[in-house]
């Protein structure tokens, strides 16, 4: 039977719905048993968040001072240590996922599965490479652990009926300390996360400057929708990348994706293919976004995109 | 800082649109236009910064593959990197492997530090680096959009998914370069002739004494599933039409 171990993604607090995202995948596994582990420095609030997550047969915390703050050199040995006894060892495929996981693969003498979009048996999923143009079939070696991180962007949420029970797990592992943590600045704004909004408005290059991503901040206000941008406007320093949606950023699902002003580059379209309607404006009828787009519009997004948001109650 | 090593993989180039063989055995890439993985060179570009600030005395980049590779070193030369290392093996290794060839590297010479990619637009793996830091037993820094050396320690900034965090690690360490770290240099003509008499050592795989794998075995290739084309609006009052029919307003 497997047994698999969840690595929670959280802020020190709160946790983060990648974790829920990454247990519903898990719970794809047949007869898999699910186990949660926190590791923070303080992780009662987190534990009772995962707790009551669907699939969770229990949650492991790990509280010590070093693990204040997510840092993959501290976390490794760590969860390399609890996964003895374990076939699985999953977390997200976010930045958080995408640091530790591989450095606990090396640890633990395996090589890692990057993004699992879906899962067809315990050893063999799917992925995809060449940002999105070929989908693979991989499988892990049956006696080795398997450890791999999850495309969040393929998962919904798991519920959040459950009441596992919480232990304290053993936290005595030596860690180094030749990492330090110094700071977070946080993009934080009141708009939706990105990663988990029900809609996003996207901008490109044809926005032209960062002052003109404002109508885009306007209409998404409207929308009550996350702002994205593909890699082309990151490039031209219009906005940060953590906004950057494609093969080299965020890979995202929401409900609504409207690409404004963006051609459409397979290293785009990777990142939002599980999006639910794609809505596509773009002065050139020949873009490759039409190719995709549920709803297409042709033409001056400067006089479109306002008046859309005018028009919007 | 004495010696910075940089990997430099030759991947399909980014303007190339791969697609899976109709017999569903890979992907095909026969012809098509290869070039250095683009956070390899900026990953290069940014060794280059470090050596010429003063920070750092010798650069030199590898590639673990066919000869093939050796184009692409070549371009890392003209670049202007000090030298060169091709760790040849016809398959493409996996990267466990691969971090378990760069570790042997490190040994023999002396690394302080190894600036890597962040990923390899081919595979999307984004693993070797923080494999790695692992088996070294150093630190880590991933996706650093800033670098500040202050004597055997190192301020990296990191793109990481809401914002940009600063994390201190001490030398020697692995970085792996994200989009904004820098924005590579383009080769000048003479560069390439001066290349033409740095150092290309051709080490065979087997010279290594390394244990591979074990591989995560592809067994199967397919073409994405396509989104569909879908309807035409005229204006903005045909676009909110539609969105109210998707239950989207």
């Amino acid at each position: 039977m497997s047994k698999i171990l969840i690595i929670a993604e959280h802020d020190g607090s709160v946790i983060n719905p990648s974790t829920a995202k990454t247990i519903a995948c898990a719970a794809e596994i047949n007869g898999g048993e699910i186990v949660v582990a926190v590791f923070a420095s303080s992780a009662a609030s987190i534990a009772a968040e995962a707790s009551k997550i669907d699939s969770v047969a229990r949650v492991l915390t790990i509280e010590r001072p070093e693990n204040e703050h997510a840092l993959a050199a501290v976390l490794a040995p760590q969860v390399a240590a609890l996964a003895a006894g374990y076939s699985h060892v999953f977390g997200p495929s976010t930045t958080f996922g995408k640091d530790l996981l591989p450095r606990v693969a090396a640890l633990l003498g395996v090589n890692q599965i990057s993004d699992i979009m879906n899962v067809t048996s315990s050893h063999t999923f799917q992925r995809s490479i060449y940002a999105g143009n070929a989908v693979i079939t991989v499988e892990a070696p049956a006696d080795y652990v398997v450890v791999a991180t999850v495309r969040t962007a393929s998962y919904r949420e798991a519920g959040s009926g459950n009441s596992a029970p919480i232990e304290a797990a053993d936290a005595t592992v030596e860690v180094p300390d030749y990492t330090r943590f110094v700071e977070l600045k946080s993009g934080k704004t009141d708009r939706p996360d990105l990663q988990t909004a029900a809609k996003v408005v996207s901008g490109g290059r044809a926005l032209a400057s960062a002052e003109n991503f404002d109508i885009l901040y306007k209409l998404a206000e409207k929308l009550g929708a996350g702002v994205g941008a593909s890699r082309a406007a990151v490039d031209a320093g219009y906005v940060p990348n953590e906004m950057q949606v494609g093969q080299t950023g965020k890979i995202i699902a929401p409900d609504l994706y409207m690409a404004i002003g963006i051609s459409g580059a397979i290293q785009h379209l990777t990142g939002i293919k599980d999006a639910g309607t794609i809505v596509a404006i773009n002065k050139d009828g020949e873009a490759p976004i039409f190719e995709v787009a549920d709803i297409g519009l042709v033409g001056d997004l400067f006089k479109i995109v306002p008046e859309l948001t005018d028009a919007l109650p | 800082m004495d010696k910075i090593l940089v990997g430099l993989k030759r991947v399909v180039d980014y303007n190339v649109r791969v697609r899976v063989r109709h017999d569903g055995s890979g992907v095909d890439t026969d012809g098509v236009k290869m070039s250095i993985n683009p956070f390899d060179e900026i990953a290069l570009e940014e060794a280059l910064r470090i050596k010429e600030s003063g920070n750092a005395t010798e650069v030199i980049v590898i590639s673990v593959g066919s000869s093939a590779a050796l184009q692409q070193l070549r371009t890392g030369l003209a670049m202007g990197a000090d030298r060169a290392i091709l760790v040849e093996v016809d398959e493409e290794l996996d990267p466990l492997s691969c971090a378990r060839v760069f570790k042997a590297i490190i040994d023999r010479e002396k690394v302080d530090l190894v600036l890597l990619g962040k990923q390899a637009i081919d595979n999307d793996n984004s693993q070797t680096g923080q494999m790695l830091a692992a088996i070294w037993d150093r630190p880590q820094a991933t996706f650093a959009s800033e670098i500040v050396f202050d004597g055997d320690k190192a301020r990296v900034t990191r793109e990481v998914d809401i914002g940009l965090e600063t994390i201190e690690i001490d030398l020697p360490a692995v970085i792996t370069a994200d989009l904004r770290l820098n924005e590579p240099r383009y080769v000048k003509l003479p560069d390439i002739m001066k290349a033409k008499k740095k150092t290309l050592e051709e080490i065979p795989l087997a010279d290594l004494g390394i244990e591979l794998g074990p591989a995560i075995k592809a067994t199967a290739f397919e073409a994405p599933a396509e989104r569909q084309r879908g309807i035409m609006v005229d204006d903005v009052a045909g676009l909110i039409a539609a969105l109210k029919d998707k239950g989207l307003l």
